[in-house]
């Protein structure tokens, strides 16, 4: 008995100590660059031993929510607040919250069929009609016209969504509005939507194992799981034409429109984007950071954090395949981190 | 008359034989269980699993030491929280208290204990989470010590109604107080139960994850101090299961693996310390 | 009550033959004050659980009323939230583990309590006490990696191929769903049918079976016709606790149930369950309008369990006094 107390007020005294490892910092948010938010506060911590910052990849809705909460320091989010959450989070707080983005990424349509290991080619009709549950099997003409050549399974498409409410969610609606009225008046876009069919997978993560696991499986994926987890991912006919597949090039050729004409809050759609060869379904990723914070130390740390990850940080992004941002917009944010105060 | 005998002494026989084959097959489950985390666990523990940190993202190796220690801090500060409010509430209901009070003390107790851990989880979150501005170890500490209460306060009280009526006659006979009775003859006669209803409610919300995620939150790096989100094992089981890397897969079982094997170890153990104890009524 | 205490006796009943005084002195009242504080503590927190979520959910109560329960809508963007998938998934779920669950539950109790020696019946019975004692995550771990291919590979070819044309088990199969979120439920229920039914078998007094046997009935059927009805009621009761922790299961449910909120006729398609939903999504509601469905929701849960758990306590209890009484 004694022992046991002892054992217990051990456990207690020990877990109370301070670790003598400084400042920890809490994020929340989208799961979609969370592989290299992931490595990025690896190696910042690396640099800087006396700062951790804790990132949980819980979906952009989360995010969000948690950020506006305040049980968080900062948050991700891959779809931007709208302006009812930005008057949510203003009313709250008494400040604004600020949009920071870190760097591009793209939403891949991907899949599991046997015998198909290469690149299908989607056209945005096709990627409209399955995810409205018209399209519901793999050798439908809608998808084998693209697709000459290809021995495509009669089977029936397992779709697969998010459950949870998400960022990359957005960035697929947002590209499913703009090419499909039908989708637009029925289902509309956010970061969590009323899907007409599909299993719901938690985080990209969620997403992904499903895909792997379920045969005859199709759904949405940030570019780097599909990537890392070897599952095929397909092309993608752009505004002017072409099936292009997304990669560093044709993410980055999106983004270089919205570049020029960047908004001074940073939210900006870069779905659908003009260039021959641009990837129809980029989008930017936020870090959503309050304009005011208390805690000096906090402060400081995540705005070294912000000044380190628009220069040396952007380095890490290619070999996760995410593109580095455009120098006009790191220009931009380097002059916006002065706004945290 | 013979053949419908025979039938009717075939059909027995089938069916309790039957009845043998569902009771194997039930406790075959538990073996297969734990044989199935052995074997997937059992190889993937080794000695970093419980040294090191987690990796980032898509990296193999790592660690859930973390998850390990915060796990153990978050039910040292659960059975604080819980154990005494049960231990000395079953003492109130079991010595001092009237009938009346006695009823409804023990209809909230069965309340609680029905609550659906995911309710819990809300509870707590709106509780200490939301006033605090942050994801913490005490909350979750919170969460759960609320689930260790009702198990506490009816074991406490069964315990102490079991000592038989001599042991307190004898000690009030030699003049001692209520409260001396209570504290140096009557709680030792029955701590043997209490220590084991304590071990089991321990063993319950050990592997309890609903009422984690909206409290303890999870952690990628060690949780310092109690007012800091924490990773825990059930948690991380959870988010490395839904994942889709081999490696964090292989994490979760070895997780699993230590999981239930502390769990299991301490059933075995509260079960084997009551059966040596004195005879306690049947819970 | 003999005491050697030489302070004054005031007159009153016997337990309070002492003045207060002297019983504060002796720390009895103190001792009283501080466990019923303790105690009341209890009642306190429960009342506040309840409180609290039945506050934090009034929007959404006053914006739906009763129509939250037939709704099947779960729209983030019209705000409008319905529990009728989940409600739907939950019972859908809880009753496949049941169908399951009740016949091997009920068998090995029978085994148990009837035919095993009483060395062997204990042991088994810890053995299956330790199943229930084995955590949701868990449960959910293996769910996944086990029986979500199996259900792939093996129990949907065998059910839909040559059943495919019942609705239940029309369509195709994709693991996950709420066919392998029962069976995953099922596993984690059977302990608690097996160790209450167990109990309540037992404590069927002797002469019952004496007398069937006596009779001339064989073995199963003393106990299928005489033993068993005798303690249907405490059985009925061991069911409604399995019940009542299959509707509040969370984790398991939440890796295995395929996440999606709407109502089908097939087994095998995915669904929802309100602990599953409540787990995914609480932590992101945006707007107080859905933050606060979700918290309605845990309200709908916490009153069916708790309906659940009184009646099965009022059934078993009821059968064990039966058996007492009976046998007296």
């Amino acid at each position: 008995m004694k022992r046991t107390a002892v054992l217990l007020m051990a456990v207690l005294v020990a877990g109370g100590l301070v670790w003598a490892q400084g400042l920890l910092i809490n994020g929340a948010g989208a799961t979609f660059p969370y592989p290299i938010y992931s490595k990025w506060f690896d190696v910042y911590h690396q640099k800087n031993g006396s700062l951790q910052f804790n990132y949980q990849s819980v979906g952009s809705g989360a995010g969000i929510k948690q950020v506006t909460e305040g049980t968080v320091d900062f948050g991700a989010t891959d779809g931007p607040m709208n302006d009812e959450q930005l008057k949510a989070y203003q009313d709250k707080h008494g400040s604004a919250i600020l949009h920071f983005p870190t760097v591009l990424g793209a939403v891949v349509p991907t899949y599991n069929l046997s015998g198909v290991s290469g690149s299908l080619n989607f056209t945005p009709e096709a990627l409209a009609g399955i995810f409205l549950g018209k399209i519901t099997k793999w050798n439908d003409p809608a998808i084998a016209g693209a697709n000459k050549g290809v021995s495509l399974p009669a089977g029936d498409i397992v779709v697969v969504h998010r459950s949870d409410g998400s960022g990359t969610t957005y960035v697929w609606t947002d590209y499913l509005c703009k090419i499909s009225d039908e989708w637009k008046s029925k289902v509309n876009k956010s970061t969590s939507v009323n899907w007409p069919v599909g299993l719901g997978g938690k985080g990209n993560e969620g997403v992904t194992a499903l895909i792997k696991q379920t045969p005859n499986s199709f759904g949405y994926v940030e570019l780097i799981y599909a990537a890392q987890n070897n599952i095929p991912y397909g092309t993608v006919r752009n505004a002017a034409g072409t099936f292009v597949k997304a990669d560093l090039k044709s993410v980055s050729e999106a983004a270089a429109g919205a570049a020029k004409d960047m908004p001074e809050d940073f939210r900006v759609s870069i779905t659908n984007a003009p260039g021959k060869t641009a990837y129809p379904i980029s989008s930017f990723t936020w870090l959503l950071v309050p304009s005011k914070i208390q805690d000096n130390a906090k402060r400081e740390a995540i705005k070294g954090f912000l000044t380190w990850m628009l220069a040396d940080g952007q380095s890490y992004a290619e070999q996760l395949s995410y593109a580095q941002l455009p120098k006009a917009v790191i220009e931009k944010e380097k002059k916006a981190i002065a706004k945290v105060q | 008359m013979g053949g419908r005998l025979r039938w009717r002494k075939f059909v027995s026989n089938f069916m309790l034989t039957l009845t043998g084959v569902c009771a194997g097959v039930s406790v075959a489950v538990l073996f297969f269980i734990l044989g199935y985390l052995l074997f997937n666990g059992g190889t993937s523990i080794n000695w970093d699993f419980f040294t090191k940190l987690p990796k980032p993202v898509g990296e193999t190796g790592g660690g859930m030491a973390n998850a390990i220690v915060g796990s153990a801090k978050l039910l040292a500060a659960a059975s604080l929280f819980g154990v005494p409010i049960g231990f000395f509430g079953g003492i109130y209901l079991a010595e001092f208290s009237g009938a009346k009070m006695a009823g409804v003390v023990r209809y909230a107790a069965d309340l609680l204990n029905g609550v659906p851990s995911i309710v819990i989880g809300i509870f707590a979150f709106s509780v200490v989470v939301r006033p605090f501005k942050t994801f913490s170890t005490l909350a979750g500490a919170f969460a759960l010590g609320l689930m260790m209460i009702p198990i506490t306060l009816r074991s406490t009280e069964e315990f102490l109604n079991a000592v038989p009526r001599m042991l307190r006659e004898g000690a009030m006979a030699l003049g001692a107080s209520k409260w001396k009775t209570i504290a140096t003859v009557i709680v030792p006669a029955a701590y043997r139960g209490i220590l084991t209803a304590i071990l089991l409610a321990l063993a319950r919300v050990a592997g309890e994850a609903a009422p984690l995620l909206f409290t303890a939150f999870g952690n990628r790096y060690w949780s310092q101090g109690w007012n800091q989100p924490t990773a825990a094992l059930p948690e991380m089981i959870f988010r490395y299961a839904g994942s889709p890397y081999e490696d964090w897969h292989r994490q979760a079982w070895a997780a699993g693996l230590v999981l239930l094997g502390f769990i299991l170890i301490i059933n075995i153990l509260a079960r084997t310390i009551l059966a040596r104890g004195i005879a306690a009524p049947r819970a | 009550m003999a005491t050697a205490n030489p302070t004054v006796q005031s007159a009153g009943p016997i337990s309070g033959s002492r003045s207060f005084l002297s019983k504060l002195r002796e720390g009895d009242e103190i001792a009283r004050l501080i466990t019923f504080i303790f105690a009341a503590t209890v009642v306190l927190i429960t009342v506040a659980l309840v409180y609290e979520l039945w506050t934090s959910s009034v929007l959404a109560r006053h914006k739906f009323g009763l129509h939250f329960f037939v709704s099947e809508a779960w729209d983030p963007v019209l705000d409008e939230f319905g529990a009728l998938p989940f409600i739907y998934g939950t019972l859908v779920t809880s009753a496949v583990s049941l169908l399951i669950a009740i016949p091997l539950g009920i068998g090995a109790s029978i085994f148990l309590a009837e035919l095993a020696p009483p060395r062997i019946s204990d042991t088994l019975q810890f053995f299956i006490d330790l199943l229930a004692a084995v955590p949701s995550v868990i449960y959910g771990l293996l769910g996944i990696f086990i029986v979500v291919p199996m259900m792939r590979n093996v129990i949907y070819p065998a059910l839909n191929k040559p059943f495919g044309f019942l609705p239940i088990f029309k369509g195709p199969s994709y693991g996950v769903g709420m066919l392998t979120a029962g069976i995953v439920l099922a596993i984690m229920v059977i302990p608690y049918i097996i160790s209450v039914s167990r109990e309540v078998l037992l404590s069927v007094p002797r002469d019952q079976r004496e007398a069937a046997l006596a009779l001339g009935s064989t073995r199963w059927e003393s106990t299928w016709k005489v033993v068993v009805p005798f303690a249907r009621t405490g059985i009925m009761g061991s069911v409604f606790l399995a019940l009542a922790r299959a509707l509040g299961e969370t984790m398991a449910v939440t890796m295995v149930i395929g996440n999606t909120p709407k109502i089908a006729a097939s087994l095998f398609a995915p669904g929802y369950s309100i602990a599953a939903v409540i787990a995914n999504d609480f932590t992101e509601a945006t707007g107080e309008l859905q933050t606060q469905s979700y918290i309605e929701l845990g309200l709908v849960l916490f009153l069916l369990t708790f309906i659940l758990n009184g009646l099965a306590r009022i059934l078993i209890i009821v059968t064990t006094q039966k058996g007492s009484k009976v046998s007296n």
